[in-house]
């Protein structure tokens, strides 16, 4: 199938997924905040379904990865990758979201936070790569 | 029950569609931050497949007085930009531009086995609860 219908495709599927978890459970699919709970919650109940959510979204995404023979990894080194991790876990946790909650979730809530996040994280991004890839000529 | 299964079906179907959109590769996703080089516009249309369908979706859900299998809408409260969220939000993207990982594709990328994401998923879960602790440690503090 095209690459871009594939696209669009997955967008959906993403749209409907977060569309369901609201309608059903009253709930907000944002993936940084749904992980970083998992650590340390109190109430059982809270967490289970958070588990419940990731675990479907590793089983089925890495299932799916496999069947479509998906395998590239990320061109950055090992140092760069545990400090991206760094500032991405650090960063969704401090402004409440990420490409989920404030992209797919927030966005579709009409929330003006979530379109100022999206907005400044996309920025900060395309400055990042254009750094990296048009003026230190690093590795990513 | 019912809510446990609905939380696995819809994490599910994120999962598999982060992998059929192809937002599991960060190539793609660095060759659509990457603006000023080899352009790759790919996530412009996840993005607008995902976010034209939450509008729209959204906009009918959120006038029910309540969801299905629970008593009330739990959305986010807080609705002025503050210095936390564009600070947050600036400091995700450089790391997201770094390694073209964010949350969702990393934990699908760690669960299809691709080494990469293996090796960000960890650093991205120490950093969120190092912001964690270091905020409650504030908190309390005053």
């Amino acid at each position: 199938m095209n690459v871009w219908l594939l696209a669009l495709l997955g967008g959906v599927l993403i749209g409907l997924s977060s569309a369901a978890l609201l309608l059903f459970n009253g709930r907000i699919a944002g993936i940084s905040g749904i992980v970083y709970s998992l650590v340390k919650r109190p109430d059982w109940s809270e967490w289970a379904w958070r588990l419940a959510f990731v675990v479907g979204l590793m089983g089925a995404g890495g299932m799916a990865m496999r069947l479509l023979g998906q395998s590239t990894a990320s061109p950055a080194g090992t140092r760069t990758l545990l400090l991206a991790g760094l500032l991405v876990g650090f960063g969704t946790s401090m402004g409440s979201g990420c490409t989920s909650g404030h992209g797919v979730c927030g966005l579709g809530r009409l929330s003006r936070r979530s379109l100022v996040a999206v907005i400044t994280f996309m920025t900060t991004a395309i400055i990042t790569v254009f750094v990296m890839r048009h003026l230190s000529g690093g590795a990513a | 029950m019912i809510r446990l299964l609905v939380a696995l079906l819809s994490g599910a179907m994120f999962g598999v569609g982060l992998a059929v959109s192809q937002m599991t590769d960060p190539t793609v996703v660095l060759g659509f931050l990457d603006m000023f080089g080899q352009f790759n516009p790919a996530l412009a249309f996840v993005l607008g497949g995902a976010v034209g369908t939450t509008t729209t979706a959204f906009h009918f859900i959120l006038r029910r007085s309540k969801p299905v299998f629970a008593d009330q809408f739990q959305t986010p409260t807080a609705c002025t930009v503050d210095r936390p969220l564009l600070l947050g939000a600036a400091i995700f993207g450089v790391g997201w531009g770094l390694a073209g990982y964010c949350p969702g594709p990393a934990l699908v990328g760690a669960a299809g086995g691709v080494g990469t994401a293996m090796m960000f998923l960890p650093a991205m879960v120490a950093g969120g609860l190092l912001h964690r602790i270091g905020r409650n440690a504030l908190a309390n503090r005053h």
